[in-house]
């Protein structure tokens, strides 16, 4: 049955439409979660609040479940959802320049659109810096295109990598996940902080 | 001033359930990146043209048929900006501030804001994608570089916490 765009089940003319609404619950969301304050989000760093951990590892969770149910049911074509491509050296160090901007910004992009819509200055310079680095990285591409391209291993899903199947993978993560929802309630005992 | 926010389980599940509705429908998940990276394409493809169409990188897409504003995640961003001022709004949490640790100065909030953006932007073109994008969407599908985005991202920000500390505790 589903993906119902892919598949053209509803138009294709729908597919903007689609994205705005899943926009307004993307962002009613974080907002509701606290995601609209950068100190609430860095203090998963430092222990003092673990929303972050709760709310990200709860909906991948979630999705994940979801997903192989679905497929379970019938009712998606697993061959039809994107899975995006796995290029080594650029997904590690991308993923380390993001975490030193997550640590010094207190945002991530998507976040910070959500505190944008409640006023919160310091997410739209952290936008404007976001502008900034995408324009240096496009002007810089003929430079890293190498490397940007190295690695390419495809869309390889862990699972496949490691050889075991999608539901037991989605088990350990669900077991890594509780773990972590622990050791979160435990950080936040351990480091209160009142009122920020 | 207390506020209150939502419980953090509840939300990750609705936030999962938002992320299950854009794969049932659209056959691909969430994101933010790409909507400001559409932006940047379109306004220097409209300042330099020639530039953009010689470019490697932003002649993937611009040129005949293609509108990068026309984009799902575009209109995603959209709905989040309406999204995030409805829950704030319902919530009594719109107010222009920049939020800072008492500590330390507002400029010096915004200063880091802003070197924070710029690397996130640069590592999310790099990584193809940010926390939304290829971490969370990524691991939803299992991929092997949600999995490593995520490592990485949050490995990262928690292997430098302490040279920060003073900026948050």
């Amino acid at each position: 049955m589903g993906p119902l765009i892919p598949q053209e089940i509803i138009g294709q003319d729908w597919n903007l439409f689609i994205a705005f609404i899943v926009g307004i619950g993307f962002g009613f969301i974080l907002e509701q979660a606290g995601f609209s304050s950068s100190r609430k989000l860095a203090g998963v760093f430092y222990g003092y609040d673990t929303v972050v951990l709760k709310v990200f590892f709860g909906a991948a969770v979630t999705a994940m479940l979801g997903l192989l149910f679905f497929s379970l049911f019938g009712w998606i074509d697993l061959n039809l959802v994107y899975v995006n491509p796995t290029f080594l050296g650029s997904a590690i160090v991308g993923g380390i320049v993001m975490g030193i901007g997550f640590i010094a910004g207190g945002f991530c992009p998507g976040v910070s659109f959500s505190a944008i819509a409640i006023g919160k200055i310091d997410a739209m310079v952290f936008l404007g810096g976001i502008f900034i680095g995408i324009f240096m990285f496009a002007e810089a591409y003929p430079l890293l295109e190498s490397f940007y391209m190295s690695g390419n291993l495809g869309a390889l899903k862990l699972s496949d990598a490691l050889g075991i199947s999608g539901g037991l993978l989605a088990f350990l993560v669900i077991i890594a996940a509780l773990a972590m929802f622990w050791i979160g309630d435990l950080a936040e005992k351990k480091f209160p902080r009142e009122e920020y | 001033m207390k506020t209150t926010y939502m419980n953090p389980y509840l939300a990750g599940v609705l936030l999962g359930l938002v992320l299950l509705m854009a794969f049932f429908f659209s056959g691909r998940g969430l994101g933010a990146s790409g909507a400001v990276k559409s932006t940047v394409v379109t306004m220097v493809s409209t300042i330099a043209p020639e530039h953009a169409a010689n470019s490697p990188f932003y002649s993937k897409y611009i040129g005949e048929g293609k509108s990068p504003m026309k984009s799902w995640l575009v209109f995603e961003i959209m709905g989040v900006l309406i999204g995030g001022f409805l829950s704030g709004a319902l919530a009594g949490r719109l107010k222009l501030k920049i939020e800072h640790f008492p500590g330390i100065s507002a400029n010096r909030r915004l200063i880091f804001a802003m070197i924070g953006g710029i690397l996130f932007g640069f590592g999310s073109q790099l990584g193809r994608g940010c926390a939304s994008g290829s971490a969370l969407t990524g691991m939803a599908v299992l991929s092997l570089s949600g999995f490593i985005s995520m490592a990485t991202m949050f490995g990262t920000a928690f292997a430098l916490a302490y040279f920060f500390r003073k900026n948050w505790i």
